[in-house]
């Protein structure tokens, strides 16, 4: 009877199931949670002690498993409970209600009551500076390495070269314009132009 | 006394160093969209073709041209024929080009992989908007991979003309990129041939990582027969011939100037017959190799899509017509909907707009390449794999290695012709060379990252390189065949590799390679010139999709410049030569 004169006043509630998460059947005693969930979020809302089981009424129970619920108010001549301290008191106690059925905000909906959604984690310092930093630091680490020890092999070298001018007049010696320290001169070199043709030479 | 030629360490740098130069991001992302868009599995027939007829002949030309001259790419037309300097002035030109655009590539590798290490992947969901009672407007539009990639990566502008401001983000990374690069370039070959030690292997690491996890995932063989079977009609499309020739022709980085570079570094006696065969091969390979990864990955993300997208139908018809939970699944569903539309009319006619139809082809037609294939796609992908963080942070290590292997050829085709001139190199150390090459490149990159940079950027990658290098490479062949004479040619290579080569590569350089070459320059041209005005596709943030425009003026501009800077120095060297030589003539006959 509620049902039908107070439906303005009440919320669905509709459980929505991704690929039978639902664990359990969905029956009389699943519904005595429930009640006693609404009941309870309302006691918390209130901060009275007032608000029993047999407050909550449910209706039009389908297979999808979606129904009507009412909360009436015994202490005030059995009216219902506006539906806006409804949707308060469970807005506050969403998550209980959620992780009393194992259920999420996704999978559990109440249709007039919108989930705020819930901002990512965000760290003070983003994480990609972090490894941005420490890549950087070590490539310019490593750029300087470089450049610092090319500069002292050239020292090097030219203090070398300075004492070796006086000593020696061509100190890289090269064949056809190929340095022989590169030649191996022990396992000499194969000139493929004498090598592969035989028929330069007139035959005898 | 003069300083010998550096050299690479063993055959092996060299080989590493060509293969990680020609494996590049064309390699992943722009090969799989051809094989798709062109006939699947019977694509690879045309591939093959042109590799055996037009990579391997001109890839072992240029080899050859830079290991005998032993020069840079100017020196080294120099000394083919004097008239010929341009040919290697147009190839630096072109290089700085590419270098200048393709390091950006590599700053967006860097952003994605340093925002690997977050847990959720900041890709995988929208963010809220500032009353947090809904996700972001842009991003409920199109996907939260889009909209990182759009919003959150490029900060994208609604056309080319409101060029926005700098994006420090990005600028800071593309600083890394080039101090990076320069790291890598730094002492010459002696870094360079460690370097690519490391980027030419590690990418074959990562794709097989990623080929036992793309086949293993769930839906990949749906991407595999999809894209793999062959549409052999296609074959008979003219445009399947020429993309597999340009593929092959750009794949290889022929023209650039880096394989002569690289080549020069090398022993007199040094194989490079059989070296280009070799890259050629690997190279094609590993395209292959590549697009059953993408495949497998695009099978994955279309299946997933096309669950969630039934998933969704399912959910809003149980609600509105209140069923069991259960009643309804992907085998019933059309069958039930035949139910539903005949016991509920009224409700279903109503319910008819939301109802998608949910098709898993429409869901792998989708075809996409370049840097949407790899930032939107992929990442798409791997926000759904489990541990997505550390496929995301090998993959987009493998896109470093990919790119910064490119651009190591790249920065060797500019340095080698400056370091070589005797003028710069008895001046400044290679090091400053390098380094003056790698901060103009890095400040004219900062283009790049406003907020319309991405749409100098695809000007760039279209224009910049494409008609110039098959010009470039058309002189190259002539010129060896006809100017220097293939006779000439002929006897340099048996002195270095002790045999002539065959009458096969005589002919595909004398005959082949110039016809195939002139046939897609005449191509290119003609599809400049029936498309009329230039188009672009730009980010729509309030649709939350691309939209076609047109390219201003100036923007068109640009593009003729960037054509005309490295094609028009091949005829103005050859007339700036032959005036020089006449005016010596005059001066010399005068006394």
């Amino acid at each position: 009877m509620f049902c039908l004169l107070y439906f303005l006043t009440i919320l669905v509630l509709e459980l929505l199931i991704f690929y039978l998460s639902l664990q359990y059947a969905w029956d009389a005693s699943e519904e005595y949670l429930f009640k006693a969930m609404v009941a309870f979020a309302m006691r918390r809302y209130s901060n009275k002690e007032t608000t029993q089981i047999s407050n909550v009424l449910l209706c039009n129970m389908t297979e999808r498993v979606s129904f009507w619920f009412v909360v009436t108010d015994s202490a005030k001549n059995v009216t219902t409970v506006p539906g806006s301290e409804v949707e308060a008191a469970i807005r506050m106690n969403r998550n209980r209600i959620n992780s009393a059925f194992l259920l999420t905000d996704n999978t559990l909906q109440f249709l007039k009551i919108s989930s705020t959604l819930s901002p990512p984690i965000e760290s003070s310092v983003p994480v990609w500076l972090i490894v941005f930093s420490v890549v950087l630091c070590l490539v310019v680490a490593g750029i300087l390495f470089l450049v610092v020890s090319g500069i002292r092999q050239r020292k090097k070298e030219s203090a070398e070269t300075g004492d070796l001018e006086d000593k020696c007049d061509t100190p890289v010696t090269t064949e056809n314009g190929i340095p022989c320290d590169i030649l191996d001169l022990k396992a000499g070199q194969i000139n493929g132009v004498y090598a592969a043709d035989d028929e330069r030479f007139t035959p005898l | 006394m003069e300083n010998p030629r550096p050299l690479w360490d063993n055959p092996l740098q060299f080989v590493f160093a060509c293969i990680s130069y020609a494996v590049g991001l064309g390699n992943v992302w722009r090969f799989p969209y051809l094989c798709q868009m062109y006939g699947g599995g019977g694509f690879l027939i045309p591939y093959l073709i042109m590799l055996i007829v037009e990579g391997m002949p001109l890839l072992y030309l240029e080899l050859a041209v830079g290991q005998h001259m032993r020069q840079g790419s100017i020196g080294a037309w120099k000394i083919i024929s004097p008239y010929l300097s341009g040919v290697g002035i147009a190839s630096v030109v072109v290089s700085f080009f590419l270098s200048m655009y393709y390091n950006v590539i590599n700053a967006w590798a860097f952003w994605y992989l340093f925002h690997s290490f977050q847990d959720p992947l900041p890709w995988a969901s929208c963010p809220l908007n500032s009353n947090h009672t809904d996700y972001d407007e842009e991003c409920a539009k199109t996907s939260s991979t889009q909209y990182f990639w759009y919003r959150k990566t490029l900060n994208i502008s609604p056309s080319i003309e409101e060029y926005g401001s700098i994006q420090w983000e990005q600028a800071v990374c593309l600083i890394l990129a080039w101090l990076v690069v320069y790291l890598c370039i730094l002492r010459g070959t002696e870094s360079t041939g460690k370097v690519v030690y490391v980027t030419a292997s590690l990418p074959y690491f990562v794709l097989i990582i990623y080929l036992i996890r793309g086949l293993t995932l769930h839906g990949a063989v749906n991407g595999l027969i999809y894209m793999f079977t062959p549409k052999i009609e296609q074959l008979a499309n003219p445009k399947t011939w020429i993309n597999a020739a340009t593929q092959i022709f750009f794949s290889l980085g022929l023209g650039f100037g880096s394989l002569i570079a690289f080549a020069s570094y090398n022993e007199p006696n040094n194989n490079c017959e059989r070296h280009a065969m070799i890259v050629s091969l690997i190279n094609s390979s590993t395209s292959i190799f590549a697009s059953i990864v993408t495949f497998s990955i695009y099978g994955f993300k279309a299946t997933f899509n096309y669950e969630n997208c039934l998933s969704k139908v399912i959910l809003l018809l149980t609600n509105v017509f209140d069923l069991e939970e259960g009643a309804l699944t992907a085998d019933n569903l059309d069958s039930m909907k035949d139910y539903l539309t005949s016991t509920y009319p009224n409700q279903y006619a109503e319910l008819l707009p939301q109802i998608k139809n949910c098709s898993l082809e429409a869901e792998l037609d989708t075809a996409v390449q370049g840097t949407g294939l790899a930032f939107i796609v992929y990442s798409e992908a791997i926000k759904n794999m489990e541990v997505s963080q550390l496929y995301s942070v090998l993959y987009f290590v493998m896109l470093l290695m990919l790119g910064i292997g490119s651009m190591l050829g790249n920065t060797a085709a500019i340095l080698t012709p400056l370091t070589d001139s005797k003028f710069l190199s008895t001046h400044l150390p290679k090091e400053v060379i390098s380094g003056i090459v790698c901060f103009i490149n890095c400040i004219v990159g900062l283009v790049f990252t406003m907020e319309a940079g991405n749409y100098w950027f695809d000007i760039f990658n279209d224009y910049a390189a494409t008609l110039s290098l098959l010009l470039i490479v058309l002189v190259e062949t002539i010129a060896v065949c006809y100017v220097y004479g293939l006779k000439r040619f002929e006897k340099d290579l048996l002195l270095m590799l002790g045999h002539k080569p065959n009458w096969y590569w005589k002919i595909m350089w004398a005959f082949v390679s110039p016809v195939l070459i002139i046939s897609l320059v005449i191509f290119y041209l003609t599809d400049y010139i029936r498309t009329g005005t230039l188009q672009y596709q730009a980010w729509d943030a309030t649709q939350g999709q691309l939209v076609t425009k047109d390219y201003p003026s100036y923007a068109l501009a640009v593009i003729g410049l960037l054509v005309a800077a490295s094609t028009m120095c091949i005829p103005l060297g050859a007339l700036i030569i032959f005036i020089m030589k006449r005016l010596k003539r005059n001066v010399s006959t005068l006394e």
